[in-house]
This record gives C-alpha cells, sequence and structure tokens, in this order.
C-alpha cells in the first residue's frame, strides 16, 4: 500500500477534487507523469489529455483536461486545469468544436510559431479525441 | 385637490409597482444567491495561480527573459481602461459608481497627456461613458445574451486585449469592476493587470511553497509565457464573477427601498382617501339635515 497525499484538481469555475490519492497521472507537456507521495518539486505545464487518480480507497477515477499547469509538492499536488470534465460527461460536441477551433487557429496563425503551436495543440486534440471515442 | 376616483386609481397603481419590485427583489436574492457560489467556487484557482505566479517570479527572479507581458513595453502613454458593468439598470448606484471612478482615472489620465483607450464590458458602462469619452471606446462586449458566466466569456476578452497588446495597441492596461464586500456594500475597485509584475508582487505567499526549490519542465520563462494570459483570463473572470453578484446585491437592496416606499406612498395615500371620503359624507349628512330643518 503506497502512501497517501493531497490531490486536488481546480478549474476557474470550480474545485473538482480535493481528497487524498496514491498516485496521479498527468499529461505533462514533455511527457506523462506519474505522480506519488513525496515527489520532487516540480512545475509543468500540461498539454489535453487525460489525468488518472487513484484514490487512497483503491478507486480510480478518470478527468479530461484541456492544457492548464501542475504545481508539485512532496506533500500534495494540485492541478490548475483550464478546463476540466469527468471522463462519463465528456460532451463529443464540444470535443469537436475545441477542434474546429483550433483547425481555425492553425489556419489564421500569422507567423511560423504561432502556426507550429496552434498545429502541435490541434494534433494533441486529435489525440485525445482518439483516446476518447473508443472508451 | 384630487377626486376619490383619481385617488383610488393613484393607490391601485402604486400597489401595482410594488408588486413589481417586491418580486424583482426576490429574483434578486436568488440570483445573488447563485452569484455567490459561484465567485465563491472560482476562488481556489485564482488563489493557487496567484501562489503559482509568486513562486514562478521568484524563481525568475526579474531575469530578462520574462515576457513582455509581465514587465510591459517600457512605456506609460497609452493607457487601455477595461470597465465592467451591469447589463441591466435597477441596482441603485452599482453602475454610475464604477463608471465615476472610471472617469476619474480617464480625466487624470488626460490631464497628465497620456492616451486613453476603453473596452466597455456590459451595456451600461458604455451607455454612460459614450456621452463623454465615446471616440475612445474601443468596443463593447456584450454579455445579455449569456445565462451562466462561464471562463470562456473571461477568455475570450483576455485574447482580445492580449492580441491587442501584441500589437501595440497599449502599455498599460487596467481593469474597473466593482468588488463585491457584503450584500449592502459594493466597492468599485481599478486593478492593473498589464504590466503583470505588480500584481504579482502583492499576491500572498504560500507557506508551503514559498521556498521549495522547483523543477520546472519545460523552462520557467515558458511556463511563464503560458500562465500571464492564463492569469490575465483568470483576473477578469474574477472580476465578472464580482460583479454580478455586486449587481444583484444592489439591486436586490435598491428593490428593498423602493417597495418600502411604494408602502409608504400607499399609506399616505390611503389616509388622504379616507379623509376626503369621510369629508364627503359629512358634507352630504349636512345637507340633508339642513334640508329638513329648513321644512
Amino acid at each position: 500500500m503506497a502512501e497517501a497525499f493531497k490531490f486536488e484538481l481546480v478549474s476557474p469555475e470550480r474545485l473538482l477534487v480535493s481528497e487524498q490519492v496514491e498516485s496521479v497521472v498527468i499529461p505533462g507537456a514533455e511527457g506523462e507523469m506519474t505522480v506519488m507521495a513525496q515527489h520532487a518539486p516540480v512545475m509543468t505545464t500540461i498539454k489535453p489529455g487525460v489525468v488518472t487518480i487513484k484514490a487512497a480507497s483503491g478507486k480510480e477515477d478518470r478527468y479530461v483536461v484541456f492544457g492548464g499547469f501542475a504545481d508539485i509538492l512532496p506533500s500534495g499536488c494540485t492541478l490548475l486545469a483550464e478546463s476540466a470534465v469527468h471522463v462519463n460527461d465528456i460532451d463529443r460536441a464540444d470535443l469537436a468544436r475545441r477542434i474546429q477551433d483550433a483547425k481555425e487557429d492553425a489556419a489564421d496563425a500569422k507567423d511560423d510559431v504561432a502556426r507550429s503551436r496552434a498545429e502541435q495543440f490541434l494534433s494533441q486534440l486529435t489525440t485525445l479525441e482518439g483516446a476518447l471515442i473508443p472508451a | 385637490m384630487a377626486s376619490l376616483k383619481d385617488l383610488r386609481n393613484r393607490i391601485a397603481s402604486v400597489k401595482a409597482t410594488q408588486k413589481i419590485t417586491k418580486a424583482m427583489q426576490m429574483v434578486a436574492a436568488a440570483k445573488l444567491r447563485r452569484a455567490q457560489e459561484a465567485a465563491e467556487a472560482a476562488r481556489p484557482y485564482s488563489e493557487r495561480m496567484g501562489a503559482v505566479l509568486a513562486n514562478i517570479t521568484q524563481a525568475i527572479g526579474g531575469g530578462g527573459d520574462a515576457p513582455a507581458l509581465m514587465t510591459g513595453t517600457g512605456k506609460d502613454d497609452v493607457h487601455l481602461l477595461i470597465v465592467c458593468t451591469a447589463e441591466r439598470g435597477l441596482c441603485g448606484g452599482f453602475n454610475s459608481q464604477i463608471a465615476r471612478l472610471a472617469r476619474d482615472h480617464i480625466r487624470r489620465l488626460l490631464a497628465d497627456g497620456k492616451q486613453v483607450k476603453i473596452i466597455c464590458v456590459g451595456k451600461k458602462g458604455f451607455d454612460i461613458l459614450r456621452r463623454d469619452y465615446g471616440s475612445m471606446i474601443l468596443e463593447r462586449v456584450d454579455l445579455r445574451e449569456v445565462k451562466t458566466l462561464g471562463f470562456v466569456n473571461a477568455d475570450a476578452i483576455a485574447r482580445k486585449i492580449i492580441h491587442l497588446f501584441h500589437q501595440d495597441g497599449f502599455d498599460v492596461c487596467t481593469l474597473f469592476y466593482s468588488q463585491f464586500k457584503s450584500v449592502i456594500s459594493q466597492i468599485p475597485t481599478a486593478q492593473q493587470v498589464i504590466p503583470a509584475a505588480a500584481a504579482a508582487a502583492t499576491a500572498p505567499e504560500t507557506a508551503n511553497g514559498g521556498n521549495a526549490v522547483y523543477e520546472y519542465e519545460p523552462e520557467p520563462g515558458e511556463i511563464l509565457s503560458d500562465l500571464i494570459p492564463r492569469n490575465i483570463a483568470v483576473q477578469i473572470f474574477r472580476a465578472l464573477l464580482e460583479n454580478a453578484a455586486g449587481e444583484m446585491g444592489a439591486k436586490m437592496s435598491a428593490m428593498d427601498n423602493a417597495t418600502r416606499n411604494a408602502g409608504d406612498m400607499i399609506n399616505k395615500l390611503s389616509i388622504t382617501y379616507n379623509r376626503q371620503r369621510q369629508a364627503q359624507i359629512t358634507k352630504e349628512l349636512i345637507e340633508i339635515i339642513s334640508g329638513a330643518e329648513a321644512l
């Protein structure tokens, strides 16, 4: 039984999760990472993806997040998501709209930096969609 | 002197008005509760955001790689004011208080020879400011169609502002809104959002993260350039939520006053009505009695 630590998932609208957990898988900007208790202090941005939370009670929960960042300390982990929804409540139409927006952004981008960023975001979104559809 | 019939009509109309104001007060009370809940639910995010921002600013230590949104353009010539007000009136001095604060600020800036640009969020502030400073208003954001205020709305405004900033549209950006203190007191507030350096310095230090040595993934500068625009959106979101709660609070007390005034008016009118009726009865009696005596 792994040691538990405090995890909080916050979106601008409200506090979604605040509980003792065993481990959390975060879609970091530079790759997925699993956070457990006593993790070294890290601050990372996150890309659109799925956060998997394994609660201290053994229950597993999954949330879809669209960008944001995570603040990890040995004593706990706070995930500030730009928007977050439970995997069961995900709205396909909303996801499709976001992808459409990202496509427009990529098309409208004026310089190469903006374009490559928008395209990266778009590919992250489509990967996310691909991961969710069969589920 | 108004006739009895006039008085009766008058009383009926005041009663109808009282019913309306009473209903509006109750609606405002219900909406206020919801707005307050929303404002409270949003608080953890902005608090954590402030803490993280303070942390990361410390880590960078004002180094050269801080993004322009943080440090500003180094000039102080063009000011952008974002004036957030309500979409509807009938809420006492709520809108005019915010507008007055903004107007004082504009006058001061103009006196110093600065250039001023305005973005209005909400119809009422636009109506008030249009009279004096119509030519400076760049845009008006309409939130009338919005049922529940979401982060998306704030994000859209923030994007517009940041886009304008990158086009060298302005140097300093200040946000005007009403801070929700309690149901009866809303404080009009001016808050500088760009450059963000000043805002970050005042953010409270958190006990757990104050001196931790962080690893950053990717580099602090890169995180910061991602973080600052988001922080601006969060600030605007918070301002909009506080405004929504404040508007409802102000409306509630304004409508409470109106209901009470209507009650007073009905009392006064009823007294006049009763007196007049009594006077008429007395007059008729005198006429009958004096007619009988004459016989």
